[in-house]
């Protein structure tokens, strides 16, 4: 039984609301309570809607925060409390995708710098050498190494993020952290980059954490995938589990609203009541108990703990819904 | 029994850039009917949004000309209408609804004076009977507490709030069209599922028309009847929900169905269309979609093909000469 | 079935010189463009002077002085004859060169406190923000006396003060950008790869400060060939046999019924050289501005 990459266990993160030098201390509750693990070679999906704190859970994980409490292990080594000096040998080993093609490229920089960065910093290789591998590289993604020349607004949405995730194959890393990679493309151009996801992951043995709000997109490429809803894991289970039989009411209503390309398949929606909480006024007990359509005394009191409700399958509900 | 609203004929719109105009809608036309959804489709750079900011006569006449075509509607050309009567006719007859909610309001009026603006605009009511029909419409569109939203400003409330203000603004007037651009592809999932069902609710009781813009081919098959699909500027094919899904004639649709994922389906992986849209300033010769369609022929490169009913009806269309060899090749693909 | 997908169309447009649009732009403004040509000019002259000038800029002639314009000096003589017009660009030297050393010292000067304030914030910020205030308080030209009366007269002494009345412009000019830079998405993209803080500030946040800074380096350069002039007016700067633009008001000011051409021409070419350098930084504004055309 191999070891988890990446193993979380109940981190909390939060951020402080400036209200003013004399309005009360208000807290953004990003992150309440997160735990999953990681497998290697996996596609570990973390999967809700705006709000939930799943780019700030990427972000933990990539050391760009500190959570508040609790433990983040990478390849068995305690992360979350560490210096930026001793991460950043670690940084060749986890790697990120950014959701905007546009800002995450330096618009000074010429291509084959961009790509290059994460050599210079973290290897001694000649300026010779690290020019192949970057050609090497944009090869593999489709490009080609003239284009290493040219500046990033010379490329399209599509083209930049392919250039990105050439970046994040320079050092090889062992874990790519993608947030939202494939939200801010259209549609055909989707479809090229996930390919291309799914194509390095088994030429280059990576492990992804793959954060987005699509779960037609997650359904397609991940392995296990973990909802999330205001900062907190609602429901962790394999992929065909996770949709055959969702079992929280939040899996569901989530599963119902997606609209599907296929005029034929009528379905009945669940429609959630009322807005998202605000999250700097979580509610009490369930997180979820406002808006669920079978919220009862006990949801509104009593925050509801983790329970195992099949093979490898967790949902945090009083009353997981029953198998259909 | 369908009775026409919109009838857009021959719209072509061009752009100033440097010193040489670009066409960034090519010869579109298209007719919605009363309570018919009719959904634009296609992606970033197609058109679409163009089309229907040249329909509503919105954009910036310093660097942009319709320089041909027709907008009917009520027996009126928008498109010969002075400034006047085009603000009459907007809000009034036709009304808009924006991509991004929290964009489209003024961050700096009160919700209730956004509101009762669109109405006195349109009709000679008292201020005080305008904030009544601002309260109605503001709870028809299911918000929670009309007199809390009323008074808050747009930054306070949330986005899906906000469009649904927004619908509301759009409806006061009691719109024929509504034309609405992408309207929920900057909001949550669950949210959409709101919005989608409050715009099929409107028209099925203002049996109102609606111009549904977008991108999200779901969103196409919930809520549209008929769908045109238009790429670098041109329409390339138009046909009824069902049939668009079930047997798309042109690559290009077939290939934007195909690649998109779709849930519940077990794929493991895309087929996918190679290539990106074309530069408008640099269109290929020919049809615009050859460099990319898997089945280009000879003369695809050298012509381009017209748009043709492919039946009696005129609202089934395709631009594309497959049409011409013989049905067996267009539906060859795995 | 996706295998060669990105074979098709993968062509880039030819690529856009950046350069070249930019002086295509440039081009468009008449009026930046001329005050450009003058600055070359003045500066050609500052350089090749003393070997193309009809007349030598220290040579007296006592039986021509205090000639108006004429024929054998085109801008008159001096209260010594010497030929005006050869003393002022000879003088441009000085003028010019001084100001231009004067406002890139201020500039790094301005423009390392900047980042430092923006980019690592906190009491490091307030104490240089701090500090540019005080300076702020006082009007250029007396914080200049201030430094030249602390230090002693000499044209570098000169230099030095309007140096120091530059640092604090820069850096809070500077400041702002970087607040904005640091916000930018490749910047917390570089630190997830693995940058220090160093390659941080110099490779990825200053270049995005720069285009904030042209602007206000060719204004300084005006301001500060008025500084310098000023100081010299004031006794404080160039030797009294130096060709300079200010010493040489200063002396014209005995003569202005007599003689007033030994004001005017100095005055004007104060007057143009600083106007051009405003209208350049006007122009090159806008050329930056990526929402003009």
């Amino acid at each position: 039984m191999s070891e988890a990459l990446v193993k979380v266990k109940d981190i909390v993160k939060t951020f402080p609301v400036n209200k003013g030098l004399f309005a009360k201390k208000k807290f953004v509750h990003a992150v309440n309570d997160v735990s999953f693990e990681i497998m290697p070679g996996e596609t570990f999906s973390l999967v809700g809607e705006s709000g939930c704190g799943k780019s700030t859970t990427g972000r933990l994980i990539d050391h760009l925060l500190t959570p508040d409490s609790g433990e983040i292990w990478f390849e068995g080594k305690e992360i979350s409390r560490i210096s930026q000096d001793e991460m950043r040998p670690l940084r060749s080993d986890i790697q990120m995708i950014f959701q905007d093609p546009y800002g995450s490229l330096n618009p000074r920089m010429k291509i084959q710098d961009l790509i290059g960065e994460p050599l210079l910093i973290h290897t001694k290789i000649s300026s010779g050498e690290r020019l192949k591998k970057v050609h090497e590289l944009l090869e593999v993604v489709g490009l080609s190494p003239a284009h290493g020349e040219r500046y990033p607004h010379e490329f399209s949405g599509g083209q930049r993020q392919r250039i990105g995730i050439a970046r994040a194959l320079t050092v090889n890393p062992k874990l790519i952290i993608a947030d939202e990679p494939v939200s801010a493309l259209d549609v055909s151009i989707q479809a090229q980059v996930l390919n291309l996801l799914q194509k390095l992951q088994k030429d280059y043995n990576l492990t992804y954490l793959f954060i987005s709000h699509d779960l037609s997109v997650v359904e397609m490429i991940s392995d296990r995938i973990a909802v999330m809803y205001l900062g907190t894991i609602v429901e962790t289970a394999p992929k065909k589990e996770l949709y055959r039989n969702p079992r929280h009411p939040y899996t569901r209503a989530l599963l119902s609203a997606v609209p599907i390309p296929d005029p034929e398949r009528k379905k009945e929606r669940i429609i959630l009541k009322g807005d998202l909480p605000s999250t700097t006024n979580p509610p009490e007990g369930c997180l979820f108990h406002t808006r669920c359509p079978h919220s009862t005394d006990k949801c509104r009191g009593e925050r509801p703990k983790a329970q195992k409700v099949g093979e490898d399958h967790i949902v945090k509900c009083h009353y997981p819904q029953l198998t259909r | 029994m369908a009775e026409t609203l919109l009838e857009v004929k021959n719209l072509r719109t061009e752009f100033k850039r440097d010193k040489s105009w670009v066409t960034a809608v090519n010869n579109v036309s298209f007719t919605i009917n009363r309570g018919e959804v009719l959904g634009l489709v296609g992606e970033s750079g197609c058109g679409k949004s163009v089309t229907s900011l040249s329909v509503m006569r919105l954009l910036d006449p310093r660097n942009s000309r319709i320089s041909e075509g027709q907008v009917q509607i009520n027996g009126k050309d928008l498109l010969r209408q002075n400034k006047k009567a085009m603000c009459k006719i907007r809000g009034h007859e036709i009304a808009m609804i924006f991509q991004e909610p929290m964009n489209s309001l003024n961050p700096c009026m009160r919700i209730e004076r956004q509101l009762t603006e669109a109405v006195l605009l349109h009709s000679k009511v008292s201020k005080e009977e305008a904030s009544r029909r601002a309260y109605d419409v503001l709870k028809a569109v299911g918000i929670p507490e009309p007199k809390m939203t009323l008074k808050s400003y747009p930054h306070q409330l949330s986005g899906g709030m906000c469009q649904r203000v927004m619908i509301a603004m759009a409806m006061s007037c009691e719109p024929e069209l509504l034309i609405a651009d992408e309207p929920t592809t900057a909001l949550d999932v669950t949210i959409q599922a709101q919005i989608l069902e409050l715009m099929e609710s409107i028209r099925e009781q203002k049996n109102t028309g609606i111009l549904m813009i977008t991108h999200d081919l779901g969103v196409v098959a919930e809520m549209c009847h008929r769908v045109v699909v238009m790429y670098a500027g041109r329409i390339v094919e138009e046909k009824p929900v069902k049939e668009l899904f079930e047997c798309p004639q042109h690559p290009y649709t077939q290939g934007l169905i195909e690649s998109v994922p779709k849930l519940g389906s077990n794929m493991t992986s895309l087929p996918s269309i190679p290539g990106s849209v074309p530069d408008l300033a640099v269109m290929p010769k020919g049809c615009k979609f050859a460099p990319r369609c898997r089945y280009a022929m000879d003369i695809c490169r050298e012509q381009e093909p017209e748009l043709e009913a492919t039946d009696h009806t005129g609202t089934r269309r395709c631009r594309c000469h497959l049409l011409h060899t013989g049905r067996q090749e267009v539906n060859q693909h795995e | 079935m996706e295998t060669n997908q990105f074979a098709a169309a993968e062509e880039l447009p030819k690529a856009k010189s950046r350069v070249k649009e930019f002086i295509k732009k440039f081009m468009k403004r008449r009026t930046a463009v001329v005050a450009f040509v003058f600055i070359v000019f003045m500066i050609v002259m500052a350089l090749a002077a003393p070997y193309i000038v009809p007349y030598d800029a220290s040579q007296a002639d006592y039986s021509n002085i205090l000639s108006g314009p004429g024929k054998a000096h085109i801008w008159g003589t001096d209260e010594y004859g010497r030929d005006i017009f050869s003393r002022l660009m000879v003088g441009s030297r000085t003028s010019l060169f001084s100001a231009l050393t004067a406002t890139i010292i201020g500039t790094i000067g301005g423009v390392l406190l900047g980042l430092v304030a923006g980019f690592f914030g906190g009491l490091l910020d307030s104490l240089i923000m701090r500090f540019c205030d005080v300076m702020f308080a006082f009007p250029d030209i007396l914080l200049a006396i201030a430094v030249v009366a602390i230090i002693g007269p000499g044209m570098i002494n000169v230099m030095i003060a309007v140096a120091v009345f530059t640092v604090p412009s820069f850096a809070r000019i500077t400041r702002s950008a970087t607040l904005a830079v640091k916000q930018e998405l490749y910047i917390e993209v570089a630190r997830s790869l693995g940058c220090r803080n160093g390659r941080l500030l110099f490779v990825h946040v200053l270049p995005g400060t720069i285009p904030s800074m042209i602007v206000n380096f060719t204004m300084r350069i005006g301001t500060a060939i008025l500084a310098a002039s000023s100081l010299s007016f004031l006794g404080f700067g160039a030797n009294v046999t130096e060709p300079d633009w200010g010493a040489m008001l200063s002396q014209g000011r005995n003569y202005l019924n007599t003689a007033p051409h030994i004001v005017l021409f100095p005055g004007i070419l104060i007057l143009l050289t600083v106007l051009a350098f405003n209208l350049l930084g006007d122009g090159l504004r806008d050329t930056l501005d990526p929402k003009m055309n």
